[in-house]
């Protein structure tokens, strides 16, 4: 585990708990999406990593180095791009990318840094000021100077919001660069698709506890199930015989079936579903899917955890 | 000690002061100019001498103190505030840098900016006045003691400030009148007898009278004392700095 933390919480001081007891191992070199409604405590445990916040209780490692007690070389290893786009305006792109690795200790490395420009398609504003760049450059600029310093680890907290479609996709391309040459990443966000897109194992996070972390595939699944509802012409009491194969349910006081059904999965069984239902002589008055979001989860994880 | 991230600030710092090089340099110029028409010739001009030494002369300890103080204060407390303001102070908290190595970088930068604005004021008033330094090694010892200490003490603020209001509210209203009011432009003992106590309260006048006395070889209070003050003037901003980021105050949440 390149990142442990055990148990983490953190209480603000007018009592607000942000970080409710948080454990979580983080391989290296995966990419781990923290998922979870605003609010839910992502930002807390990313700056509790980074050392921006203190810890009320808990302990993290990065690189078997305490953040607290070992801070130097546990934030040498950590990249951190932050949410709000925190850029001093009126220095040039160069300057503001080298800063931070000057600060993070390293040795001056002009050819590193035109690496890492170029690969963020910054390379040819190098000489520009932050204010004149555009709302996505500027983010890139957040991620050139979180790079600068070739850490082992990146946070990259919300790295899409607000950013438009094609820049995510850049985006994305640049975290999967960055995987291949084995950094670790962690990204918070509030997106399905970019979890789905670029994520190994999806964390979800809410109300300061992290809910479940699972790979990508099995959670992927869950959300992707849908349900459809059959409203009938004439109410029914009971699932009729010829249909007890389909699990279905009866809703709306026996106005409605509801059948469960999975969209990866190879086939959904609708139309023979819905052939099966006319040949029980049902009539349909209407029909409706629904599928899961990732608020029915949190809800049902919610759930989960309180019963 | 992390070296390089101390040069990292320090320089960053410096570059925007070069980058308003020609402010940085012209300010101070015309004003110490303008202190002189006004002061050393229109009102100097009828003050014959104080304490031995003319007055345009004497005034000018007592203005180079004065831009030192309320530069280094500004210098200090902007250059922590402003990260502060726009948010880039994450990186401050997240790079592997103790606070010391913080301070050391933003204060070394601001009392720099002092220094050579103070020097500036010291070349800018030898065009009009004779000035004469009796004790060189003194008169650099407690010029850059003060760029320190009102660094640290600008650093403090810079720290507390919430707003830019507040980041004025110190210098404009403690630290400018209590500058005026040190014996800048006289000698304490031109105050009636009761002012005379009074202002030895006030900590200014042991920086601008231990300051003079390293030109002119007079003092208002002895040198010792005036050694003492700012001393424990620069160790008491250390221990509350020492003390804000013992705590994360206003900083790390």
């Amino acid at each position: 585990m390149i990142v442990d933390i055990k148990d983490l919480r953190k209480t603000y001081k007018g009592g607000f708990e942000a970080l409710k007891g948080v454990t979580l191992g983080i391989k290296e070199g995966e990419i781990l999406a923290l998922l979870g409604p605003n609010g839910a405590g992502k930002t807390t445990l990313i700056s509790t990593i980074c050392g921006i916040t203190n810890p009320s209780s808990g302990s993290v490692t990065v690189g078997g180095h305490d953040v607290v007690k070992d801070y130097r070389p546990a934030r040498s290893m950590i990249g951190l791009v932050p949410q709000e786009i925190n850029l001093e305006p009126f220095n040039k792109v160069i300057d503001v990318v080298s800063y931070s690795r000057g600060l993070f200790g390293k040795k001056a490395n002009p050819a590193k840094i035109e690496e890492i420009l170029k690969q963020l398609s910054l390379w040819d504003k190098k000489d520009a000021r932050v204010m004149e760049l555009s709302g996505g450059m500027k983010r890139r600029v957040l991620i050139a100077k979180a790079l600068s310093h070739e850490p082992r680890v990146l946070f990259l907290d919300e790295p899409t919001a607000g950013v438009d479609v094609e820049l995510r996709k850049d985006m994305w391309d640049v975290v999967a660069e960055l995987k291949e040459q084995g950094v670790t990443i962690i990204l918070t966000t509030h997106y399905i698709e970019e979890a789905e897109a670029i994520a190994d194992r999806v964390g979800v996070i809410n109300g300061g506890e992290l809910l479940l972390v699972e790979e990508k595939a099995a959670l992927m699944q869950r959300l992707g199930q849908k349900t459809l509802q059959v409203d009938l012409q004439t109410p029914v009491e009971t699932v009729p015989e010829s249909l007890a194969s389909y699990d279905l349910e009866v809703a709306e006081d026996g106005h409605a079936l509801r059948y469960h059904y999975d969209t990866s999965g190879e086939s959904t069984g609708i139309t023979r579903l819905l052939g099966d239902i006319s040949a029980a002589g049902l009539q349909l008055k209407d029909l409706q899917t629904d599928q899961s979001s990732l608020e029915d989860i949190f809800v049902g994880l919610v759930k989960e955890g309180a019963a | 000690m992390n070296f390089t991230a101390v040069w990292a600030i320090y320089y960053s710092e410096m570059v925007r002061f070069f980058r308003t090089i020609a402010q940085s340099f012209i300010s101070p110029v015309i004003s110490t100019s303008l202190y002189f028409v006004v002061f050393g010739a229109a009102i100097g001009s009828r003050i014959d001498q104080v304490e031995g030494v003319s007055y345009g002369a004497f005034i000018v300890p007592g203005l180079i103190m004065l831009s030192v103080m309320t530069q280094a204060l500004s210098n200090a407390s902007f250059g922590i505030y402003f990260p502060k303001f726009i948010g880039t102070v994450y990186e401050l908290l997240s790079a592997p840098i103790s606070f010391f190595e913080i301070v050391l970088g933003f204060v070394g930068a601001a009392a720099t900016k002092a220094l050579f604005i103070g020097v500036v004021i010291l070349v800018t008033a030898s065009l009009f006045v004779d000035v004469p330094v009796t004790h060189p090694w003194a008169m650099v010892l407690f010029l850059v003691l003060t760029c320190v200490s009102f660094s640290l003490f600008g650093f403090i603020i810079g720290v507390w400030a919430g707003n830019f209001e507040q980041l004025q509210l110190i210098p404009l209203l403690v630290v400018t009148p209590l500058v005026f009011l040190g014996g800048s432009f006289y000698s304490i003992s031109m105050l009636p007898p009761i002012w005379q106590k009074i202002t030895l309260f006030n900590p200014v006048v042991y920086l601008i009278s231990g300051f003079r006395w390293s030109f002119f070889g007079t003092a208002d209070v002895p040198v010792g004392l005036s050694l003492l003050a700012i001393f424990g003037f620069t160790s008491l901003c250390m221990v509350i700095i020492w003390w804000i980021f013992k705590t994360g105050w206003r900083i790390r949440a």
